[in-house]
């Protein structure tokens, strides 16, 4: 076993952990930690734009962008974080600029921006150019430009260390436990501050636009210490998943003009039941909503679990043209071939790779998708962990981006503010985390610190039972995305929990093959199901608990949103016998709740 | 269909030397690589290791050689090979740590010795630093790398010396090289003017083909070679 100590540690190199590390590092001895070469890390896979009221393509303001994600949010999220966001916006939208991001460029060389779902002209209603873009890789090129600043400023990286554990004493963070997956030896980082920025957990379901590493390992591991997880029955399922295999297809797609196209041809988004004024461009969760009931009602295409995303320049131009769409300059919105091949390449490169269609010659056989966490580790805007109803602050605990919980997305994210939420929160964790360490001293170190890590580890490695991981981890994914999916019932939820608790204990009895030490992966992902597990029955209790519908959390048994009993976020522990909730209020400013229309 | 996938073995732990294991499994024609990979690994040995995130061709875990190619495991289908028979091993010229998993370390210091990031020492203005789309579109090709070392390490140049800084370096410092707006075009040009910089190209275009993000690699280097010949950017 070996100890180090730094002031700050990061876990997780994402976009959050990058910037916290950047950050942080300016004023502390900062490491950051990632089981992943930091590049590899899933803020690479966002794709079509980060949300700023620049006004570059159009009027927009600041103002707007949060009322947008006030209502996006279903009223759920809290309104003092959501203003401190999307004021940071424009700002930092800047920052990375000047970091050298290649952001797609307007005529006139300012940063190119985009409409996406939910976010409009509080004034006309109609969508604004909000979401600035680099093609369709803003993800890719926020992560390179991150990672590429923290090599200029000589960030120290633990690169292929999976965090295991984190050290408390006295009720604050002393540091935490790894394993290096080279070696696999132990080694113990004493900190004075730690900075969980360990990504999101759409491994529990099935169909998924989420890496094989978003395991929720953060947040698994803060459950174990007794700190609550945040609204974890929101989870977002994205509109347009590759059908079957889940890969993400921006929204960026039908912010350029696509449309959802059922099997008799309708563009079912304008049915007066949806989103008939933003039509395709409403919030995810309603268009994910809309696809499951026409699919539900035998319109999906040929009938099967699909419905077709359409963006061939004649389908863009139609609806374009029955839209009244226009260009920032008035003229009538039109696009060609090559738009689409200039503004969606690497859309266009999955669906031939995986589908063998072109886009711009055939529509694309899209379903909803698991994507995004709204819930996990509850902070505050200044990115530390909070852990009860009166939110008392950890001493040297902190989180950002899809690990933590604000909330600024409350009960369903909208598309862009996610690439904003890592970078604006994950520079404030930086900052404070940093702050901290230079006003407190180290904790002592307990006698044994790896010891319970130890002891987990050889739990999984030792086990001598007869199931194998992949089995257990295919069944929860399987009963997730049947019973905790876009639509929920009191039945479904019920033997989701059941089944959960289940595979928990068959859990308890798995056997490895792998007995060695060198890269054990198979170690590793014994582990991370683990951690999916748990993680599962919360997020299947909590959803279970809240008898009503709001944003992503959508049940056919209790179908409108009830503030009056509802408007509260809930508080999920993890504890021997089951889970116990607790709830908190929300934090309103100035935005009363009220009917969600698109 | 019935496929076999035959996979490069290799524990430090107990083998002296390496062989390869043979799986035989039902596929689809759409099933990538990596799925097969999965599937050997999570039904029939658990100790089949190999580097994987994303699933879908942008983080960059997963290169290796598939019949012989380099490729992303997850960008590459079952139907793009043609054939029942699919072998993997470790993609070339790096120290192979166990099975599919080779130690990069040497490839990420390839990277860092161009000065991999945006160099501009003048005061940023209040808002974004203006650049036309034309001089964007520029670079745009080499911003795409995901930096999983396909090509590099399908060069023989970089096999015959690995202090070669590699095509993916190269693009790396081709992407700030032509970027209107970076001021650190001389320096990395020095770094490149090197024995072991872009001269060790010699455009045998194996970079341009493993390229799963299909980026003109020769090409960018070439262009690297022109600037550094001429003393000038265009």
């Amino acid at each position: 076993m070996k100890t180090h100590q730094f002031e700050v540690i990061v876990v997780g190199a994402g976009g959050a952990g990058l910037m916290a590390g950047l950050y942080a590092s300016k004023t502390a001895k900062t490491a950051v930690i990632s089981k992943l070469y930091p590049t590899r890390s899933h803020t690479g896979a966002a794709q079509g734009g980060i949300g700023a009221a620049l006004g570059n393509e159009e009027e927009d303001r600041t103002e707007w962008h949060t009322y947008d994600t006030v209502k996006g949010s279903d009223y759920l999220g809290d309104q003092d974080a959501i203003e401190f966001m999307c004021e940071e916006a424009p700002g930092i939208v800047y920052e990375l600029e000047h970091m050298g991001l290649p952001f797609s460029r307007t005529a006139e060389g300012r940063i190119a921006q985009r409409p996406f779902g939910g976010h409009t002209n509080n004034e006309t209603g109609v969508p604004v150019r909000r979401a600035c873009y680099a093609a369709d890789r803003t993800g890719h090129m926020i992560l390179q430009t991150l990672y590429q600043q923290c090599v200029k400023n000589n960030v120290t990286f633990f690169d292929e260390f999976q965090v295991l554990d984190m050290i408390v004493v006295n009720g604050k963070a002393a540091g935490v436990v790894t394993i290096e997956l080279a070696t696999g030896e132990l080694h113990v980082f004493h900190a004075k501050a730690v900075i969980f920025a360990t990504g999101g957990y759409g491994r529990v379901w099935e169909i998924t636009t989420n890496a094989y590493a978003n395991t929720g390992d953060g947040i698994a591991i803060t459950l174990r210490h007794g700190i609550p997880a945040e609204d974890m029955e929101f989870f977002q399922f994205h509109p347009t998943g590759i059908y079957k295999m889940g890969i993400l297809i921006t929204e960026g797609v039908r912010g350029e003009g696509g449309v959802l196209i059922n099997d008799k041809g309708e563009r079912f988004m304008a049915k007066e039941e949806y989103a008939p004024h933003v039509k395709d461009l409403a919030s995810r969760d309603v268009v994910s909503r809309a696809m499951y009931l026409e699919m539900k009602n035998g319109l999906g295409i040929g009938g099967k679990r699909y419905l077709y995303l359409d963006v061939r320049p004649e389908t863009v131009n139609k609806y374009a043209a029955l839209d009244g769409r226009t260009n920032p300059d008035g003229t009538p919105y039109t696009v060609t071939a090559d738009d689409i091949l200039s503004r969606l390449p690497d859309i266009i490169d999955f669906c031939k790779t995986y589908l063998g269609v072109d886009p711009v010659v055939d529509p694309m056989p899209v379903q909803p998708t698991a994507h995004y966490a709204m819930g996990g580790i509850p902070t505050n805007v200044k990115g530390e962990v909070v852990i009860d109803k009166k939110n008392t602050v950890m001493p040297g605990v902190y989180a950002a981006g899809e690990t933590s919980c604000v909330s600024v997305h409350g009960s369903n994210r909208l598309g862009t503010n996610s690439l904003l939420d890592l970078v604006v929160f994950g520079k404030q964790a930086g900052v404070n985390a940093a702050e901290y360490a230079r006003g407190t001293d180290f904790q002592p170190l307990p006698a044994d610190p790896a010891g319970p890590a130890r002891e987990q580890l050889a739990r999984l490695r030792n086990s001598s039972g007869a199931e194998r991981i992949s089995t257990i981890g295919t069944e929860m994914k399987a009963v997730m995305f049947d019973h905790v999916g876009v639509f929920r019932t009191e039945a479904g939820m019920t033997e989701a929990v059941e089944k959960i608790r289940e595979l928990k204990e068959r859990f308890k009895h798995i056997r490895l093959d792998d007995r060695g030490t060198v890269f054990n992966m198979e170690l590793l992902n014994a582990w991370e199901l683990g951690n999916l597990l748990d993680i599962a029955e919360v997020t299947a209790v909590s959803a279970l608990t809240r008898r009503e519908s709001r944003g992503a959390h959508a049940r056919d048994d209790y179908p409108e949103r009830n503030d009056k009993k509802w408007m509260k976020h809930t508080l999920a522990w993890l504890q021997e016998d089951g889970v116990k909730l607790d709830y908190k209020p929300v934090t309103f400013t100035k935005y009363e709740p009220k009917v969600r229309v698109y | 269909m019935q496929v076999t996938l035959k996979i490069f073995r290799y524990d430090p732990e107990k083998d002296k030397k390496p062989h390869y294991d043979a799986f035989k499994m039902e596929a689809e024609p759409t099933d990538r690589v990596l799925d097969l990979l999965e599937k050997a690994k999570g039904y029939q040995d658990g100790t089949i290791s190999f580097r994987r995130s994303c699933a879908h061709g942008v983080c960059g875990s997963d290169a290796m050689r598939i019949n012989g190619m380099n490729r992303l495991a997850c960008k590459t289908l079952v139907q793009d090979l043609g054939v029942n028979k699919i072998t993997v091993e470790p993609i070339l010229g790096l120290p192979i740590l166990k099975d599919l998993i080779v130690d990069m370390e040497p490839f990420f210091d390839n990277y860092r010795a161009v000065t991999p990031y945006f160099i501009n020492d003048e005061p940023a203005p209040a808002k974004e630093r203006l650049q036309s789309p034309e001089d964007r579109e520029r670079f745009d090709d080499t911003t795409k790398c995901i930096l999983c070392g396909a090509c590099t390490t399908s060069c023989p140049s970089f096999w015959a010396n690995d202090q070669y800084l590699g095509p993916s370096a190269i693009v790396n410092a081709h992407r700030f090289i032509f970027d209107s707006r970076d001021k650190g075009a001389a320096e990395r040009l020095a770094v490149l003017n090197d024995l072991f910089g872009v001269y060790r190209c010699h455009t045998i275009f194996n970079c341009t083909l493993a390229c799963p993000r299909e980026i003109q690699i020769t090409q960018a280097i070439g262009e690297v070679k022109k600037a550094i010949a001429t003393g000038k950017l265009d």
